[in-house]
């Protein structure tokens, strides 16, 4: 093999594995994730490649992921992209981007029976955001920046 | 005095919070007069022999407003004739979404020969007044005696994805209630939808 190919394959594996699994779930497997019990504060975003207020946040949840990267946060980006768009649009988006938090998609398509179980106060339009922990808990229907974002984490989050 | 002035001041400013989060089922639907794509305006009172009407706030650039197109068509072409004729509102900030433009929706309308009214909500004052906050969303009203009254918002059906996997078709059998001088049940759903999109939030 030529020296160029080989650092080419190189370069190509490492593309390859740098791009996420993404989990598909239903929202009983969703579920777990939305009510944990620890010290972590857990940061959930819902979001689709389609929805463009919330690509455009999306960077502010990035910079989240990163900036707290040794402290008791976790982000996690819960995409309601269509089922039949994984591949076309979803893993796509999730490679250009480089998307480091977890990427879930929620295959639920009966919105009806579990938007009131993530929170009562979302009526279904997207970007929404789930922060809490085990002494904090809001919702928010409405897009954020990084400052916001980081002033609910800071004041909230559990103090190790 | 002073008290009963801050009072006063209170419950006018939680009156006006109520009513920015627009109706509930059971309240009287806010009147409107919006340009159709066609250039005339529309408003109930274009539709004397109606029952009813089905108020969906969507637009054109939404996933989920498109797959329901056909649906909301289909819809329109069933229960028109018995009372209930579609009303399509685009409550969208073109200047934030250019594909929800005047024009835009010309085009989508004779591209999908829309059977029904397709308003523009210029200057987006008729989607706060029902509490609209993402397209797809229903309103469906009934006329009793001479006021419209709301008897059920939410989704059309349970399955924005998938026609035929559709198990609960929330909004035909809501319509189908309303024909029978039956109360709909649910009168309140939810579903996924695109945020209403304004420049001023």
């Amino acid at each position: 093999m030529k020296p160029l190919n080989f650092v080419f394959l190189l370069l190509l594996i490492g593309k390859v594995m740098s791009a996420q699994e993404i989990r598909i779930t239903d929202f009983n497997g969703l579920k777990p994730l939305l009510d944990k019990r620890n010290d972590t504060t857990y940061v959930v975003n819902f979001w689709a490649t389609w929805c463009s207020p919330c690509v455009k946040e999306l960077p502010a949840f990035e910079r989240v992921h990163a900036e707290y990267s040794n402290q008791a946060v976790s982000v996690k980006l819960v995409s309601l992209d269509f089922r039949k768009q994984l591949e076309n649009r979803l893993i796509p988006f999730v490679k250009k981007h480089n998307l480091q938090p977890e990427v879930i998609l929620l295959d639920d398509p009966d919105s009806n029976a579990w938007i009131d179980k993530v929170s009562p106060e979302w009526s279904g339009a997207l970007p929404a955001t789930l922060i809490y922990n085990r002494n904090f808990r809001a919702f928010y229907e409405r897009g954020f920046t990084y400052e916001e974002l980081a002033e609910i984490i800071n004041l909230n989050m559990i103090k190790q | 005095m002073k008290n009963f002035l801050l009072a006063f001041i209170f419950l006018t400013i939680s009156g006006l919070q109520l009513s920015a989060q627009g109706v509930k089922v059971g309240d009287v639907a806010p009147e409107f007069k919006l340009k159709n794509v066609d250039g005339n305006f529309v408003s109930f009172s274009d539709f004397p022999d109606a029952k009813g009407f089905v108020v969906i706030f969507t637009c054109n650039h939404c996933p989920f407003s498109i797959a329901y197109e056909d649906r909301i068509i289909a819809l329109d072409n069933k229960y028109k004739s018995k009372g209930y004729p579609v009303i399509a509102i685009n409550p969208n900030d073109p200047a934030i979404v250019p594909a929800d433009g005047f024009k835009e929706m010309k085009a989508r309308a004779d591209e999908k020969s829309f059977t029904f009214p397709y308003l523009f909500d210029e200057g987006q004052k008729i989607y706060p007044l029902y509490g609209a906050t993402r397209t797809p969303h229903v309103f469906l009203i009934s006329k009793k005696g001479k006021e419209n009254i709301v008897a059920y918002i939410g989704a059309i059906d349970d399955n924005s994805q998938d026609e035929g996997a559709v198990k609960n078709a929330y909004l035909e059998n809501a319509i189908k209630a309303l024909l029978e001088n039956k109360t709909p049940s649910p009168d309140f759903t939810k579903a996924i939808g695109c945020t209403i999109k304004t420049g001023t939030k």
